[in-house]
């Protein structure tokens, strides 16, 4: 299963879980998904290699998705 | 399985907010460390020039003499504290609960080495294309290929009330995104020798760096 995790204030909350198999699970996800980055949350897919790509909709494919607040210069 | 919907390479978004900047790249860095290097010529120079004047002139001198070698010697340690307090531990610090499960997620985004060297020194380190890097909770440090320069960067995740844990994932994933924009976006702070980095740093955080410069040369 795929899950979208937001990093948080409680250290990280699993918003959903989708699978590639299972397109309902994928539209609710996606829909949460969308709601966070209205929400002012960026979106950041972990690819099969570790490597992380930011993402704009919720990719079918990705295992993890996670949410993070932006950063800036202190 | 379906193709990812992303793009690869993309910008880090909030390059957006610092579009004047010039891009933290291979020659940037370059270019700041020789600023640094005559910068720091220019005002430790004179402070040794009139130590030794003095003490050819009148070896009685030797006092004032001392006095002025030891501004040459301060200045540049003080600079070099201002760097090194990047990477210093924020004294915030939330509820036990949130930041074990903020641990746990940090964790996952590192491998065995890094996750032990996180665990005693609160610094990750990360192989980037630019040098090794230390991600604390308000900075990270770059320590370049040769392991002898070390450029600290002073960055932080937008929200103040995240477990310590969250606030270097936050800085882990956008670095591991873009490290020329994240290196872009954070202010740079300071550059120079890394021993001097390292003394000013934690006595805890200094086995992190020495893994840094290991990592950085090999």
């Amino acid at each position: 299963m795929a899950r979208l995790v937001r990093l948080d204030r409680t250290g990280h909350t699993e918003l959903a879980e989708w699978s590639p198999g299972d397109p309902d699970s994928h539209v609710r996800a996606a829909t949460l998904f969308e709601e966070q980055l209205a929400g002012g949350y960026m979106g950041v897919a972990q690819l099969a290699d570790g490597s992380l790509e930011q993402v704009k909709e919720l990719p079918p494919g990705a295992e993890l998705v996670m949410l993070r607040r932006p950063i800036a210069g202190g | 399985m379906e193709e990812l919907r992303v793009a690869p390479g993309r910008s880090l978004p909030e390059l957006a907010d610092v579009w004047w900047r010039r891009p933290m790249d291979e020659a940037e860095l370059t270019r700041r460390g020789r600023i640094s290097t005559a910068y720091t010529a220019v005002y430790v120079t004179p402070f040794i020039v009139i130590g030794v004047a003095l003490l050819l002139i009148e070896p009685l001198l030797f006092p004032v003499a001392m006095w002025s070698f030891a501004h040459a010697w301060v200045i540049p340690e003080l600079f070099a504290h201002r760097g090194a307090r990047v990477a210093f531990p924020l004294e915030r610090q939330g509820s036990a609960e949130p930041e074990r499960t903020a641990l746990g997620l940090l964790g996952d985004l590192l491998d065995h080495e890094p996750r032990r060297l996180m665990s005693e020194s609160g610094l990750a380190l990360h192989h980037g294309r630019m040098g090794a890097w230390l991600v604390g909770e308000a900075g990270a440090l770059l320590v370049r290929p040769n392991g002898w320069r070390v450029h600290c960067f002073c960055v932080r995740a937008t929200d103040p009330d995240l477990p310590r844990g969250d606030r270097i994932a936050h800085l882990l994933l956008a670095l591991r995104q873009d490290e020329i924009g994240f290196a872009t976006v954070a202010n740079h702070a300071f550059t120079g020798a890394a021993w001097r980095v390292r003394r000013r740093l934690k006595e805890h955080q200094r086995p992190a760096l020495d893994a840094g410069i290991v990592a950085a040369a090999s």
